[in-house]
Order: C-alpha cells, then sequence, then structure tokens
C-alpha cells in the first residue's frame, strides 16, 4: 500500500528542560517514501529520528507511527512498533562487549516481532545474519569485535544490523559523517540497494548533499549489482519519491522536491545546496 | 532585601530544582528496577558476570582491609583498655566494631570505589556511544539488561564480602592480641564471640544490603544519565563515588539510630 502515511508528526515538540529541540514539526512522511534531512549541527535532526523511535517523547503536538496514535504510548508498547524500524545511530551504537554476530543477530532475538530462540532457532539466525553481512561485505568479520574494525566497516556493520529485520522503515543518522568519499558513497550506495530491494521508506539524516542526490537520482540494478541513473534504466520503473527536508534550530523551514530546494532563494537553505 | 530578590529571581528555586529533580529520576529509576525485580527476562548470564567483577574482583582490597582494619584497631584499644587493666576485653570490642559498623561500611565503600564507578564508567560510555538507545531500539529494556543484573548481583555479593571482611578482621585482632598483648587466644576468640548478639548480626547483614542497593542504583543512575561524550563520562564516574559514599555514611547513621533505640 503506497501512501499510506506511515510517520505523522503533527506540531511535535521535543523538550529538554529549558531547551526545545523540537518546535512545531508537522511533516507526512509515506510508504516507499525517501525522506532526506539536512540541517546543521544541532538543529533538532537526531532528535526528530530517535522521537521516530519513541526513545525521545514529543512535549507537544501528536506523533502517529504506522498509523498508530503514539504520543502517549507507554514504553512497553513502543517495543511492538520499535520492531518495524531499523536504525542506524549516529555514534554507530554497536554493542562493543558483543561480536560482530551478536551485534547483528541481536534484533533477531531481541524484538518482539522476530524473537528466534538463540538455540532452537541458531540455524535460521546465523542464515540471516550471513546473508545480511553478505549483504554489506563483511561476512568474514563474524567473529571480531566491533573496536577491531575500521569507522567505516562499523558503519557497515551498523547499516547489517539495521536491515537484518527486514523493517518496513528505516532510519539512517548521518550515515556518512567523517568518512572519506569513497566510503561514504558506499555506504550511500548500500542504503539505496537496501531501499530498492525491499522498497523500504527511509528517513536519511546527513550532512553532505551529495548523499541526497544520489538517494534521489539513482537506483540499485540488481542485474548490474550497482547502482545507475533513475532515469537510464527506462523500464518504466517506478520514480523515486524523494522528500528533502531541512531543519533549523528545531523548525522545519523547508520540505520539497531537489529542484524546489535548488531553487530555493533562502540563504540558509543555498549553503545546504550548493557543493557538487 | 537582598534575599528577596534572590526569592523572586527563581535563583534559590532553581538551586534547588536540580538535586530535587535528580533525587525523583533516581527514585523513578528505583522503583522501575524494583518494579521489574521477579519480572521476566532475567539475564542470568549477565548476573553471574556482574557477581564475578564485584565479588571475585573485590575481594583481594576486602581481605586486605579487613585484616588491617581489625589489627588497627586492636592496636588502637589495647592502649584505651590498659589505661583500665582491661586489655582482656580487645575481642570484645575489635568483634562489636567491625560487626556493626566498620565491616559493612569499609567494605561498601570500598565496593563502591570499585564498582559503583566502574557501573558509572561502563553506562557511561554505553549511554554516550548511543548503544543504551540501540538497547531500546532493538527489543531490551535497559533497566531489566543492565540495572537488574547489577543490583541482584551487589545485593548478593556485598553481604558475603562483609562477613569475609568482619572475619579477616577478627583475624587481624587476634594477631595483635596474641603477638603484642599476650593475651592467650582461647579469651580473645571467646570473647569475641561472647559480645555478640542477635541484634548486632542482624544490624550487622541489614547494613551490606542496603549499601549494595546504594551502590547499584547510584552507579547505574549516574552512569545512564551521562551526557557529553568521553568528558561526561568521567564526570559520571566521580559522582557516582561521592554520592554513594556519603548515602553510605547517612544510611549507617540511620540504620544504627534504628537499632540502638530498640
Ligand atoms: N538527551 C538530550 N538532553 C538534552 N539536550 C539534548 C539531548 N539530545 C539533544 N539535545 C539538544 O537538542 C539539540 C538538537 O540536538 P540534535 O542531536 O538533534 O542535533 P543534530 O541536528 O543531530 O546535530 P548534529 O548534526 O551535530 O548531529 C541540541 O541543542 C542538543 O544539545
Ligand atoms: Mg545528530
Amino acid at each position: 500500500m503506497p501512501d499510506q502515511p506511515i510517520v505523522q508528526f503533527d506540531n511535535v515538540s521535543v523538550q529538554f528542560d529549558s531547551l526545545v529541540a523540537l518546535r512545531d514539526c508537522s511533516f507526512t512522511m509515506r510508504a516507499g517514501e525517501t525522506r532526506v534531512i539536512l540541517g546543521a549541527a544541532g538543529a533538532g535532526k537526531t532528535v526528530l529520528l530517535k522521537t521516530t523511535l519513541g526513545l525521545y517523547r514529543p512535549s507537544a503536538g501528536r506523533l502517529l507511527v504506522f498509523g498508530e496514535d503514539v504520543t502517549r504510548l507507554p514504553e512497553k508498547e513502543w517495543y511492538d512498533i520499535r520492531s518495524k524500524m531499523g536504525v542506524l545511530f549516529q555514534e554507530g551504537g554497536l554493542f562493543d562487549s558483543l561480536t560482530i554476530e551478536e551485534n547483528v543477530s541481536y534484533p533477531l532475538i531481541n524484538q518482539r516481532v522476530a524473537r528466534l530462540d538463540p538455540h532452537r532457532d541458531a540455524a535460521v539466525i546465523e542464515e540471516r545474519v550471513r546473508e545480511s553481512l553478505r549483504f554489506v561485505e563483511l561476512e568474514h568479520t563474524l567473529g571480531k569485535f566491533p573496536s577491531e574494525l575500521s569507522g567505516g566497516m562499523r558503519r557497515r556493520v551498523g547499516i547489517a544490523r539495521a536491515v537484518v529485520t527486514s523493517p518496513p522503515l528505516e532510519l539512517y543518522d548521518s550515515p556518512t559523517a567523517g568518512l572519506d568519499p569513497i566510503t561514504a558513497n558506499n555506504i550511500v550506495s548500500l542504503i539505496v540497494k537496501e531501499r530498492d530491494s525491499r522498497n523500504t521508506a527511509t528517513m536519511m539524516v546527513t550532512h553532505r548533499y551529495q548523499d541526497g542526490q544520489l538517494m534521489a537520482n539513482f537506483r540499485y540494478n540488481p542485474g548490474k549489482g550497482r547502482l545507475e541513473k533513475a532515469s537510464e534504466n527506462g523500464s518504466g520503473a517506478p520514480p523515486i519519491r524523494t522528500v528533502f527536508m531541512v531543519l533549523n534550530d528545531g523548525r522545519v523551514v523547508f520540505e520539497g522536491s531537489q529542484a524546489e530546494l535548488e531553487s530555493s532563494q533562502d540563504s540558509y537553505l543555498k549553503k545546504f545546496v550548493r557543493q557538487e | 532585601m537582598l534575599a528577596s530578590k534572590v526569592w523572586e529571581s527563581g535563583a534559590l528555586l532553581d538551586f534547588l530544582k536540580t538535586p530535587i529533580q535528580s533525587l525523583q529520576d533516581f527514585v523513578i529509576l528505583g522503583g522501575r528496577t524494583f518494579a521489574n525485580l521477579f519480572r521476566r527476562p532475567h539475564y542470568a548470564d549477565d548476573i553471574a558476570i556482574q557477581m564475578d567483577i564485584i565479588g571475585v574482583g573485590s575481594l583481594p582490597i576486602v581481605l586486605l582491609t579487613g585484616f588491617f582494619s581489625g589489627a588497627v584497631m586492636g592496636l588502637q584499644m589495647s592502649r584505651a583498655l590498659s589505661t583500665y587493666g582491661a586489655t582482656g576485653q580487645v575481642g570484645n570490642i575489635v568483634s562489636i566494631t567491625l560487626v556493626r559498623e566498620l565491616g559493612p561500611v569499609l567494605t561498601a565503600l570500598l565496593v563502591a570505589g570499585r564498582n559503583a564507578s566502574g557501573m558509572a564508567s561502563e553506562l557511561g560510555s554505553m549511554k554516550v556511544t548511543e548503544q543504551i538507545d540501540a538497547m531500546r531500539a532493538l527489543g531490551t529494556d535497559p533497566v531489566q539488561k543492565l540495572v537488574k543484573p547489577r543490583l541482584i548481583a551487589t545485593c548478593f555479593v556485598l553481604p558475603l564480602l562483609t562477613i569475609i571482611a568482619d572475619f579477616v578482621g577478627m583475624f587481624g585482632g587476634w594477631v595483635i592480641a596474641a603477638t603484642i598483648l599476650q593475651l592467650a587466644s582461647t579469651q580473645y576468640w571467646s570473647s569475641a564471640w561472647r559480645a555478640l548478639s542477635y541484634s548486632d548480626i542482624a544490624q550487622g547483614l541489614l547494613k551490606p544490603f542496603a549499601f549494595a542497593i546504594i551502590i547499584s542504583l547510584v552507579g547505574c543512575f549516574y552512569g545512564m544519565r551521562t551526557t557529553g561524550g568521553t568528558q561526561g563520562v568521567g564526570r559520571s564516574t566521580t559522582q557516582a563515588v561521592v554520592v554513594a559514599s556519603v548515602w553510605i555514611f547517612v544510611t549507617t547513621f540511620f540504620i544504627t539510630r534504628i537499632f540502638v533505640s530498640i
């Protein structure tokens, strides 16, 4: 069911003591949509993502996720909803006391939807963990610890963990921050690949406008095993529905298409667009 | 005049707001931990690991400090008692002070220094690297997975460590009594045993239990509210040790007060 709203913010504000991190945010994200979130440091991008995950509670407004009003949902019931989302945290969030294999299998064992038993379903778990790590080309790191991997590899393990349960919504927080351009492009390619192989709704926070451009204009071609310009594969694939959203000081200051963003005369918005 | 200005500006209230807010958050964390105490899942592995870290890890320093605190008390008391010609009572005094007060408090302070700080720094680094967020996002309750095992392990291990410290301390007192005071061993041990009443033992076991709750909850609390990167982890660690130690002294005062009056 495309077009069905899966995340809906209605005038949501999030407050920490005296600091208002999100003010009156409203937007609707639909199934199959790609949403690229830009904004300066401290603009509230991470808070917005974590509010979607139910890690922070709105202090005002209404939040709907997968059609359900979750504004006042008790923590216990959030666990079911969170199992329909995959997430890559800005700081990684890999458990450094667990091996890569244990990290990637964590949602399979602990999330309500999958709830596989580590002993009974060991074979299923191992197969899905391997598949997920193969997806990010890190199958050989199974027994290693996160501290033994490079920054880019850790990011990829984070993606493997986010996609292992095949959730309908993926949240990525600054997946390319602090990486060299080549590794950064590889990471975005993985995100596009995941989006296009399962038509996953994707919300991505980023500091690099190129990431948004890649997301908006490229598709994964499973035949060739690489990305190509969306217009080139012409074979009637549906256009990518990409929405750009810009935050400034906790407010949504822009929501629209790439063309609209690029033609904007606003000085704050212009800062994000330039940098080919 | 000045006071009213301070009051109006809300400065005084702001000054009080932070500690009251912290206390409230602390009580909420404690409440959630106890509410989940008998609720599954129990993460037995984590409890065992924590028992090993706290119990086995603290044993050497508990043995050392226990021994020397008993010995030093034997020395101090022998001087005081000799003025009354009552050096024979040294076993009596050493065992009462150890079991009632010194054993529980010293052990708890050592464990606070080692483990409240350890918990705060471990949970603190998990907090700043978003591992605690990841836990919640991936289907586990950090209170169940992190706080509960630490609370259970500490409550189980600290009384045991205290009993060990008590015995080693009495042994330390005996070494002094036998070597320096030339007291007969039977005299020392029988006066040490006779001195203890059931209420002493009850108080000597209740205290470590209460201290265990303080140490584990304070350590976890400061860890889980860490902000501000690696620097914040250091700050939480220090706060956890200081706050846990102060609360140990406050609590021992009130427990003693109750036992003195009954
Ligand atoms: N847990 C928290 N407690 C208090 N304040 C917070 C918390 N999390 C975020 N903030 C504050 O909310 C504001 C928005 O933070 P946020 O992390 O969302 O920024 P961001 O847009 O993700 O920035 P960056 O690009 O640097 O990651 C900041 O001022 C931050 O200090
Ligand atoms: Mg951020």
